[in-house]
């Protein structure tokens, strides 16, 4: 399970945009780096993201290696009703991590 | 009255030996990076260092080693006994008869009370342990008295701090009591406190320890690096966090 973190504000107004921020703890290994003995380092990265309000997907993101280590995203979102931003990602060796957020409408 | 001159001089060299040389005004290190770093290390989400924090908060109260106990069996709730915890290390601990930093009495309890073997340095277990830890102490000012058993490694960490060292024959003090403020390349040289470690390095893409940064300091004037955990730099460290007493601690920081 890679570590991440949500920030997202618990009141929100109906119709108005809400700032949704994410943080993810992983080396995005670019593949194209040597370590000491020369050997190639292999690609290690997140490559999908997904973030939903709701089961609504809202923002999604396909990383390449150009995103530095700890990749930090934040987004605006919308809502109508009460819920939950939940945001889902994966690495290129399967791993998966999830994070998720409760805000409530005013 | 020349005898009194003496005894007067004499005894204002024992007081600058008691005292470190400490810069004027004392700032600490994010006063000297850029305006985003430093927007990064106040903002509690986007700093990444919190991440390490947040693993830290997890480990605290996860069971390890023979024992079977984790820290919080014995140290509760870390907000209240690690609240100034960090202030106060280095520290000498007359139970292991030796001087240890924040790293070292983690895995003092990890050996000892915890019955599993020592974590690694720099392996992200001790970093967010002592991130963790480091973080209960933010607005703490570094308190650390040098008048008893910690010395010795005082004058140690004095000497090191004073000495020239490696191919670009520099020593500590040559940058950072000296030219403090100046600019070094694309950076701000910074006056050289601890205060904000272990800090998010963006160069590294990740969090370490002071005594990484040290290193990296030796790299920097290509000087034999002192291996992690070994006595020059613990006396190191003594010696730093005796010079920035009073300064208030805000772990993790974020650098360059």
């Amino acid at each position: 399970m890679i570590l991440g973190r949500i920030q997202v504000p618990p009141n929100v107004r109906k119709g108005e945009p809400f700032e949704v921020r994410i943080l993810v703890q992983h080396p995005m290994e670019t593949g194209y780096r040597r370590d000491l003995n020369g050997q190639a380092i292999p690609l290690h990265i997140v490559d999908r993201l997904v973030c939903r309000v709701g089961g609504v997907e809202v923002f999604s993101a396909e990383l390449g290696s150009g995103i530095a280590a700890n990749p930090y995203m934040a987004f605006y979102a919308m809502a109508d009703a009460s819920g939950e931003v939940e945001v889902e990602w994966k690495d290129n060796r399967g791993e998966t991590g999830r994070v998720s957020a409760k805000f409530s409408v005013a | 009255m020349r005898a009194l001159a003496a005894v007067a001089a004499s005894l204002a060299f024992a007081a600058s030996a008691q005292e470190p040389s400490r810069p004027q005004p004392l700032l600490p290190g994010s006063t000297f990076q850029s305006p985003e770093a430093r927007q990064m290390q106040l903002d509690d989400f986007a700093n990444p260092g919190m991440l390490w924090v947040e693993r830290g908060q997890a480990l605290w109260s996860e069971a390890r080693g023979a024992s079977n106990k984790s820290c919080a069996s014995c140290h509760g709730d870390a907000a209240q006994t690690m609240r100034t915890a960090a202030a106060h290390h280095p520290r000498y601990y007359a139970s292991a008869g030796k001087v240890l930093d924040l790293e070292g009495r983690i895995n003092e309890c990890v050996t000892k009370n915890q019955g599993a073997p020592a974590l690694a340095w720099e392996s992200q277990d001790l970093l967010a342990l002592t991130t963790y830890v480091a973080r209960q102490a933010k607005g703490e000012h570094i308190e650390v008295a040098i008048d008893g058993p910690l010395r010795e490694a005082y004058e140690q960490g004095r000497r090191i701090y004073f000495e020239r060292q490696g191919q670009l024959n520099l020593a500590c003090t040559n940058c950072h009591d000296r030219s403090w403020g100046k600019t070094l390349f694309a950076e701000r040289i910074s006056q050289g406190h601890p205060g904000d470690w272990p800090a998010y390095r963006i160069e590294w893409q990740a969090l370490g320890s002071l005594q990484r940064r040290l290193r990296a300091c030796y790299f920097g004037v290509r000087a034999e690096l002192p291996a992690f955990g070994s006595q020059d730099l613990l006396a190191l460290e003594v010696y730093l966090a005796a010079r920035a007493r009073g300064l208030e601690l805000a772990p993790p920081g974020v650098r360059k």
